[in-house]
């Protein structure tokens, strides 16, 4: 895989001054096509399980729900569920099913794009919080401009077709907004 | 729906999960002369502010933090300094077969590269022993064209 691949872009030029580095005298002859660059991969594979929580929540995306587990001393539905609740350290002994409607918490313009599911730039990336639940799911936005996006704005998620369907977070295409007002700012207050 | 977790661990979702680090990085003057000249079969170590040649070379003396600038040229035989036996290989190692990760202290150098060494079998490594550069057949100006080690003699 050559640089251009990856998405070359050029390197930006230091101040005058600021850093410099002696240009090494070299015994050989290196030719007219010295390197310059180099594709270092780093790379860590794991054998991942997401633990039975967690299980129980992809298996319900792939049913196109959101299954949250609630607290049992404050009473939050938590989501995606990890078997405690992150306020109490009490074990989550309910399953509850929120959205699949939601509001946006918090919204960021992507510029720059990563990943090989990136959406083309700009786009939206978000904290969409499920109808019912505590906190957020991260996704991007869809049909709409990243700049019409705002915080309270309601949205609804975008499945993949329903032979696409796998345990997977992927199963969500993208959100996109719904014709509902928005929520005011002070009620998504501690839910992102 | 209250939630019944006494089936334990059955029925587990479970999935290989890579995380990858794409780094495309620059070579800078140093290291970029050092994979220049491997791409044509040379090693390339550079001087220390103390007269000594780092191999591989670095950009600033490891003692005093000086910018170097002198490259020289080593051999591509060595000497093993220190070794361990790889009996279980891993994805993504240099070699597949089971084998020595040395260090390699190159003819001319005064210091030691980490490589692997392809040898039948542990009994066949030694500190001391000489090695040699097996380059790769298509070198693309990278650590990498350097293939492994192997034992001076011919024994693998």
């Amino acid at each position: 895989m050559t640089a251009d691949d990856r998405g070359d872009r050029s390197i930006s030029t230091l101040p005058e001054g600021l850093w410099t580095q002696p240009t090494p005298s070299v015994p050989v002859d290196l030719g007219d096509d010295p390197v310059r660059r180099q594709v270092v991969p780093a790379s860590m594979r794991y054998d991942y399980t997401p633990g039975l929580a967690s299980t129980r929540f992809l298996r319900g995306l792939a049913e196109k729900r959101f299954l949250g587990e609630r607290c049992p001393e404050t009473g939050e539905v938590y989501i995606p569920p990890r078997g405690v609740s992150p306020v109490s350290g009490l074990p989550t002994t309910e399953q509850v099913e929120v959205g699949p409607k939601a509001t946006i918490t918090s919204f960021c313009v992507v510029h720059i794009g990563f990943g090989f599911n990136a959406p083309p730039t700009p786009f939206v990336s978000a904290l969409f919080l499920p109808d019912g639940a505590a906190v957020s799911l991260y996704g991007t936005m869809g049909e709409v401009s990243h700049d019409q996006v705002r915080i309270g704005m309601r949205v609804e998620p975008v499945w993949v077709d329903d032979d696409q369907l796998t345990e997977s977070m992927e199963n969500i295409r993208y959100w996109r907004p719904i014709d509902e007002p928005d929520v005011p700012a002070e009620q998504l207050k501690g839910h992102m | 729906m209250a939630v019944d977790d006494s089936a334990g661990g059955e029925g587990l979702l479970r999935a290989p999960l890579v995380i990858e680090y794409p780094f495309n990085r620059t070579t800078g003057p140093v290291v970029g002369a050092f994979v220049t000249a491997l791409r044509d079969r040379r090693v390339l170590g550079i001087r220390g502010a103390d007269g000594r040649v780092v191999c591989p070379p670095v950009e600033y003396d490891p003692q005093t933090g000086a910018p170097l600038d002198e490259m020289v040229e080593v051999g591509t035989s060595g000497t093993i300094t220190s070794w361990s036996w790889v009996s279980q290989v891993r994805e993504g190692q240099p070699l597949q077969t089971p084998h020595a990760l040395a260090l390699i202290q190159l003819d001319g150098a005064d210091t030691a590269m980490l490589h692997v060494v392809d040898a039948p079998g542990p009994e066949s490594v030694s500190t001391g022993a000489r090695v040699r550069i097996r380059w790769s057949d298509e070198p693309t100006g990278a650590i990498t064209d350097i293939a492994c080690f192997e034992l001076d003699g011919g024994a693998s």
